[in-house]
């Protein structure tokens, strides 16, 4: 390519024998540089080093959030109460679907306040390289502190919804109708854990890959669309006639918005067997997803 | 006794032009099913650089925008960077920040290092000015109680304590600016590199980025310092690091480094502008040829201060054109416009034109502070854009003595020579 292309150049500010006396003493680097690295070289120990970057991000997207709308987080809590509404016109009245004999608005609402959850973290990370590409271009930090962040901002959100949710719970249970809060409440961290990692594995799988393939990024909100429908949000997993059932079951989601509506209803097809399988799915997904991400920050910006 | 805080070795970084821009899920099936059966890829790239290099662009789409560099780097240098677009000088910037990762090579470092390819990175509109200081912070690595330390001191360097409350949108860009540099500058960091963006804002603002930068170096810290402008780099570098194609071309003193820099471009004094990418236009016409001439119309590319500089400007038209206008711009070796030539204001009609003009532009007793600068040229007809070619050629002023005596010129109060008469008014 040019005369100079190919010849070694080793130049050293200082004498020679200082630099050497040197590399013979030290092996102190705080930092070293290398090409793509191994699948299993993380970095996970910056990630915590940079925790207040974490923390301000999430500070960040919740107020440019609800500044620039006119609404501000009354957004939040309207989205739900709308497709709650919908749905309950549409799938509870119209089509008629079954809601195992509970209250629809708690049945469809329950649905929806963890699927947004989840939804939401899979759509919202699955954009993280090409949303920062700019400030990915000009300086470093682990890159897995945005997805991360990510999920934490939803969780305010989920916060606010799940807050609405209540609201209409509590009316439902003091005047008496057929629910049964019970002991499952006590999963109630580990759902919530359960699907920010499937939304943040997946995600972080989608965002990976939209580097590559730029077309995929149009296909996340109908992915998320149907996957929603392949899970129980609308209808109850009993409704499903029992030679498809493992379909449904194959799907991660299924068990933990079964659990949530159980916990709180306390009618719904929950076990034990089926959340250890979800577990496991969120971990080998998460894991998947941290080593392509890794692997695909070092060398994204070349693509962009 | 100064120790090694940057260790470069064997620094390679390739890109595949294939890549850049993305590929459809759809391309990949395909390439992958022709490879299955046993046809030619439809979407291989041909190979258009048979003369290249073959071990390392054995494929086209290949270049190696860094190949083999090594250097070292001692606590407290202030190393300065320069080269040509093109000659690896961002790579490297980003290979050292982390932004990419080198394809071969490793580079150890000892210290924080801080990266500044930009300030203000991250800075959102919505959020307050002391939001944003804080955000910004985390982003360059800070943590929030080292930020929270050394607040009021960024907040004092920026000058505004009234509108630390205010969304940045409010801002105006100067203050924008202002605020994510008092950020950058107090990062602290014991290596800090610094790409030229830094030199953008106005006069005063890159005077203070350098007393800054010269500050820093001052305090023992390391400093690496990419550059166009020359001057820059000779008064706050003590050694300097030349690249060319991708690798290191000459390591020195910033003068004699700057010097062989300078001498590589000055060739340039009849530029072919046909291939040149840098330009903008609707293609009625292409400016084909700039050539630089002295006072007796000799091609140069060195002029001393108060000669003639002559600009000659070759158009092929590819239609007929009315009057069109011809304009030469002069930058400052940062790129700034400094000068601005009008055909229009000097009386030139030229009538309907087609086929193949030369015009000339003459400048007598320049009077540009001895340093390089760069040209644009641009032609315009009935108001529009035609052909603008930016920065496509460049000429040299040098000292020369003045009528009385040398001429001291300090390009830090004055850009611009101009001769004055002074009298004494109380005899």
């Amino acid at each position: 390519m040019s005369e100079h292309g190919t010849t070694l150049n080793i130049e050293k500010f200082g004498s020679a024998s200082e630099a050497k006396a040197l590399s013979a003493e030290a092996d102190d680097w705080t930092l070293i540089i290398r090409p793509q690295t191994g699948w299993f070289d993380l970095h996970l120990a910056d990630l915590w080093r940079y925790r207040d970057l974490v923390t301000m991000f999430v500070r960040r997207d919740f107020v440019s959030f609800y500044k620039q709308t006119v609404l501000g987080p009354l957004w939040f809590v309207l989205q739900p109460l709308l497709t709650t509404l919908t749905f309950t016109i549409i799938f509870g009245n119209l089509a008629k679907i079954s809601t195992d004999g509970l209250p629809k608005i708690l049945f469809y609402m329950s649905g929806i306040t963890a699927w947004n959850y989840f939804g939401e973290c899979l759509t919202k990370t699955s954009d993280t390289f090409n949303a920062n590409a700019s400030i990915f271009g000009k300086v470093y930090f682990p890159r897995l502190s945005v997805p991360i962040s990510i999920v934490i901002s939803n969780l305010i959100k989920f916060a606010i919804q799940f807050g609405l949710f209540l609201v209409f719970y509590f009316y439902f249970l003091f005047r008496g109708s057929n629910i049964q809060p019970n002991s499952m409440l006590l999963m109630l961290p580990v759902l919530l854990l359960l699907m920010a990692g499937l939304g943040l594995g997946s995600g972080i799988i989608v965002s990976s890959l939209t580097t590559r393939y730029r077309d995929l990024r149009f296909l996340v909100q109908f992915g998320t669309q149907l996957l929603m429908y392949s899970t129980p949000v609308i209808f109850p997993l009993s409704s499903i006639p029992e030679q498809y059932r493992w379909i449904m079951i194959a799907n991660p989601m299924t068990p933990l918005i079964e659990t949530f509506r159980y916990a709180f209803l306390g009618t719904g097809t929950v076990s034990w067997g089926m959340l250890g399988y979800s577990a496991v799915a969120t971990l080998v997904i998460m894991t998947v997803g941290i080593l392509l991400f890794n692997r695909v920050e070092k060398t994204f910006m070349d693509t962009v | 006794m100064s120790e090694t805080v940057i260790q470069v070795r064997d620094l390679s970084k390739r890109y595949r032009l294939g890549v850049i821009g993305g590929r459809r899920l759809v391309d990949d099936i395909n390439s992958s099913m022709a490879r299955l059966l046993g046809r030619q890829d439809p979407l291989a790239k041909v190979d258009l650089l048979p003369g290249a290099d073959k071990q390392k662009a054995a494929r086209s789409d290949e270049m190696w925008a860094l190949q083999n560099v090594s250097f070292d780097v001692e606590k407290g240098a202030v190393i300065g960077i320069i080269g040509r677009n093109g000659a690896g000088k961002s790579t490297l910037l980003k290979i050292l920040s982390r932004v990419t990762a080198p394809t071969t090579g490793e580079v150890r470092v000892k210290g924080r290092i801080a990266s500044l390819l930009e300030v203000g990175t991250g800075f959102h509109p919505e959020l307050t000015g002391r939001e944003n200081v804080f955000l910004n912070g985390a982003i360059y690595g800070m943590t929030k109680a080292e930020i929270r330390d050394r607040f009021d001191e960024i907040v004092e360097f920026s000058g505004f304590e009234k509108y630390i409350d205010t969304p940045v949108k409010r801002y105006s860009s100067g203050m924008w600016v202002r605020l994510a540099f008092a950020v950058a500058a107090h990062l602290d960091p014991e290596i800090l590199i610094v790409d030229e963006v830094l030199a953008v804002g106005d006069a005063a603002f890159q005077e203070r980025c350098l007393g800054k930068m010269e500050k820093v170096a001052g305090d023992g810290r390391t400093v690496l310092l990419v550059s166009h402008n020359m001057s820059t780099i000779q008064q706050i570098c003590k050694e300097c690091i030349m690249l060319k194609n991708g690798s290191i071309h000459k390591v020195g003193a910033p003068g004699s480094v700057v010097s062989e820099y300078l001498s590589e471009t000055r060739v340039a004094t009849n530029v072919d502008l046909t291939q040149w990418q840098d330009r903008t236009g609707n293609g009625f016409a292409k400016l084909s040829r700039m050539a630089f001439l002295n006072a007796d119309g000799e091609e140069a590319g060195i002029f001393p201060i108060g000669t003639t500089i002559c600009f000659d400007l070759e158009t092929t038209y590819n239609r007929e054109l009315i009057d069109p206008l011809f304009e030469v711009i002069i930058h400052d070796p940062a790129g700034e416009p400094l000068m601005h030539l009008r055909s229009e204001h000097d009386g030139l009609r030229i009538g309907k034109v087609n086929g193949r003009t030369s015009v000339r532009a003459r400048v007598d007793n320049v009077g540009l502070y001895p340093g390089r600068y760069f040209v644009s040229a641009r032609i315009a007809a009935g108001g529009r854009n035609v052909d603008f070619p930016r920065l496509c050629g460049s000429f040299q002023v040098t000292p020369s003595p003045g009528r009385h005596g040398d001429l001291r010129l300090n390009p830090k109060w004055g850009k611009y020579h101009l001769d004055s008469t002074w009298t004494r008014g109380d005899q």
